[in-house]
């Protein structure tokens, strides 16, 4: 399966060479429309649910498992970043959204909002992407929509992905299930997607290139769950591992504490931050996840972890307790105190 | 990461706060100029590692801080101007003005952009040459070396629409400010390293003797911070007022003589009022006449109107050092970073920002509880 995503990225000619950019009327659910949905999506997507060009698509049942649905929307500038592009991240973003769930991801749904003029090469490298990273995380992409507004009243391409998944039997997780005690997991080094977007939207010149850590992460929560008991998941993206974990410990009603020192982090990423004046622990990740895991189990499942590509730095940055409820702090590497908030606005680069 | 991680380390950082506690014999205060390293202080803890009886108190050394607000509201103005782009560095974007702030100029249309270096804006003016690009030059000596080329450049490249609104301060004449008000209670200070790094420290010299404080030239990291406090209460306990650098690995006792060369050359010494402090006499830098061309406040004729100011905020106690973000009404209430009342809680060099972000766990517990209706 992987060869023959590989051979589509680099193989696929563009099936559309009548005109380079997307029209209004690619949008009109005309000619145009139907050309761009027969030869640019349905060859991609190809699957029997998406293949009947319905309203929508009927699933078959899961078998008496829960279902989990998330959807999420993909605006990221620039479009294309290193270590992957809007097509792909969109894959990733909403595979994981129901990894964290506890649910093994199965379809995926899919609306582009393109703006007019976007170059129709660039729209077949995004789908190559998507195909791939689709592919990869073993979902099917069964039903779509396509609109085109004016040039200037959306920025390049949106994607909205929405996934199904079926909860795996065993999981029972989330925030009521963090225990005092609990060990808290990361799954490798923290803030190299955020860095990657800013080394490019911003025109920083590093001498070299930051790649986006935008991954599926369902294959690695399979992994774990055969480990040990898991009380909860989450992807740290926008916000940062500080913002996600803020999220858990406000909800679950219990402090968190953190330790710097075994918080993995790649030194050119590390150089960035201290360049730009930013924290590591507020900046994105797309394909992490911060685990909470008994501690009797943690050492199992840590190395479970490891043994995964996905998981192969991962590390326990701190523990679960019942002092300081709702609120997340950090021992300093000289062994020093602070609390750790959630991000507020956008974290902007000091002034020197 | 090489010439970081040595100076995190936690045995040798050990070895500072040991040596601290065994040098301080009674109550002292010190105050650290930089805003960076008010928030190395807190965000590693330290002030939680060294004894009660050292007071640390946090200096005005954050430009976004003491950027007086009327000096905002012309930024808002021009950049609410319809044929400019207006650039800044990103912490002044969010800092209030009377009515809104750089970023509400933005989401109302205005084209305003975030730059890491004036030089960035100069490519903006080249690349738009239909337009007029403005700079916000705030900050210290730190950043005046690059401000100033980027009017150098501009120029010496016969670039016509390229303007700074020049808002830039010193710090000799604000640390006399602050050794000359009655109730002064600092007696100490970390000068500020990256100051330094340009100025060197030779203007500091004649001040330690006539106020009697021992002034220390300290870097930003843990150990700097250690290293520097120790060397000040070392002077303190016995009586010494002098100028020592322990940030030696980036500054020279004449500093970078290039560096201060262009100032000199593009800037010259004005008064300047600071937010919180008021009018400081030669404690500013602003365009030389030559030099006219580039000056925004010149080029854009924008009405002045009287700020508007938040009676509640006591920015201006803090950043003299006479009072703690804590000790503030509307601290952490009323005014948070979501809702700023005055810059030190926007700025990331902000004491504010910094006791709200990192702030004294003790503290916070206190304010959930009371917040939880506990207490």
């Amino acid at each position: 399966m992987k060869d023959q995503s590989i051979n589509a990225t680099f193989s696929c000619p563009i099936p559309i060479t009548d005109y380079k950019n997307i029209l209004l009327a690619h949008g009109s659910g005309g000619k145009l429309t139907n050309d761009l949905i027969r030869k640019m999506f349905l060859p991609q997507f190809h699957n029997k649910h998406l293949e009947t060009l319905g309203d929508g698509a009927v699933l078959p049942s899961m078998d008496g498992r829960r279902l989990a649905v998330s959807t999420d929307s993909f605006v990221v500038n620039p479009v294309f970043f290193p270590g992957g592009n809007i097509g792909s991240l969109s894959v990733h973003g909403t595979v994981n959204d129901l990894a964290m769930c506890g649910a093994e991801p199965l379809y995926l749904s899919v609306g582009f909002i393109i703006e007019e003029g976007f170059p129709l090469d660039e729209l077949w490298q995004i789908i190559l992407s998507m195909e791939e990273a689709a592919i990869e995380a073993g979902v099917q992409i069964v039903t779509g929509d396509t609109k085109v507004v004016d040039k200037g009243k959306c920025d390049r391409i949106f994607i909205n992905t929405t996934g199904i998944g079926a909860a795996w039997p065993d999981m029972t997780i989330g925030a009521d299930q963090i225990q005092p005690g609990d060990h808290i997991i990361v799954s490798g080094d923290i803030a190299r997607h955020g860095i990657a977007i800013m080394s490019v939207r911003e025109g920083l010149e590093f001498e070299s290139t930051i790649e986006s850590d935008s991954a599926s992460l369902h294959d690695l929560v399979n992994t774990m769950r055969y480990a040990g008991k898991i009380h909860a998941l989450r992807d740290p993206t926008r916000g940062g591992v500080s913002s996600a974990l803020n999220e858990l410990a406000d909800a679950s009603g219990l402090g968190f504490v953190l330790h710097e020192e075994p918080i993995p982090i790649q030194e050119q990423v590390r150089a960035a931050c201290e360049i730009l004046g930013l924290d590591p622990l507020y900046v994105a990740n797309e394909g992490k996840l911060i685990a909470f895991v008994s501690n009797e189990d943690s050492k199992y499942v840590l190395e479970a972890m490891r043994e995964h590509p996905m998981g192969k730095d991962a590390e326990i940055i701190g523990e679960v307790v019942d002092d300081h409820p709702g609120m997340v702090v950090l021992k300093s590497r000289i062994g020093g105190t602070r609390v750790v908030d959630m991000l507020t606005g956008e974290q902007l680069p000091r002034i020197c | 990461m090489k010439y970081l991680d040595e100076y995190r380390d936690p045995d040798a950082a050990q070895k500072y706060i040991d040596l601290i506690h065994q040098v301080i014999t009674r109550e002292w205060t010190i105050m650290e100029i930089c805003g960076g390293q008010t928030h190395a202080i807190v965000k590693y803890g330290i002030d939680h590692l060294l004894p009660e009886t050292l007071n640390f108190v946090h200096g005005p050394g954050c430009p976004v801080c003491v950027t007086p607000q009327e000096m905002i509201d012309k930024a808002i103005a021009i950049a609410q101007e319809p044929n400019v782009i207006f650039t800044s560095f990103g912490d002044m974007m969010r800092v209030p003005g009377s009515h809104k702030d750089l970023l509400m100029v933005k989401s109302e249309g205005g084209d305003v952009r975030m730059v890491y270096s004036p030089l960035d804006a100069v490519k903006l003016a080249v690349k738009h040459p239909d337009k007029e690009v403005v700079f916000f030059a705030v900050g210290f000596e730190t950043t005046a070396p690059a401000n100033a080329m980027a009017v150098y450049q501009a120029h010496t490249s016969g670039i016509r629409n390229f303007s700074i609104l020049s808002s830039h301060v010193l710090v000799p004449p604000a640390m006399e400010a602050i050794l000359s008000a009655p109730g002064n209670q600092v007696q100490g200070f970390l000068a500020a390293g990256h100051v330094c790094t340009v100025m060197g420290y030779n203007e500091y010299i004649p001040l330690a003797p006539r106020y009697k404080v021992p002034i220390v030239v300290t870097g930003f990291e843990p150990l700097d911070i250690l290293q520097g406090t120790y060397m000040t209460l070392k002077q303190l306990e016995e009586g010494r007022c002098e100028v020592e650098n322990q940030y030696a690995r980036a500054v020279r006792r004449e500093g970078n003589i290039p560096s201060q060369s262009l100032i000199r050359k593009i800037f010259q010494i004005t008064d300047r009022n600071w937010r919180g402090m008021g009018m400081i006499p030669a404690s500013g830098l602003g365009l030389r006449p030559e030099y006219a061309a580039y000056d925004a406040e010149k080029k854009f004729a924008v009405p002045v109107v009287e700020p508007v100011s938040h009676s509640e905020c006591i920015a201006g106690i803090i950043l003299q050092g006479r009072k703690k973000p804590v000790d503030c009404p509307v601290f952490g209430t009323k005014c948070t970073p979501e809702h700023p009342l005055g810059a030190p809680m926007v700025s990331s060099e902000g004491a504010c920002a910094a006791y709200y972000h990192y702030g004294n766990l003790e503290v916070r517990k206190m304010n959930k509880l009371t917040a939880d209706g506990k207490i």
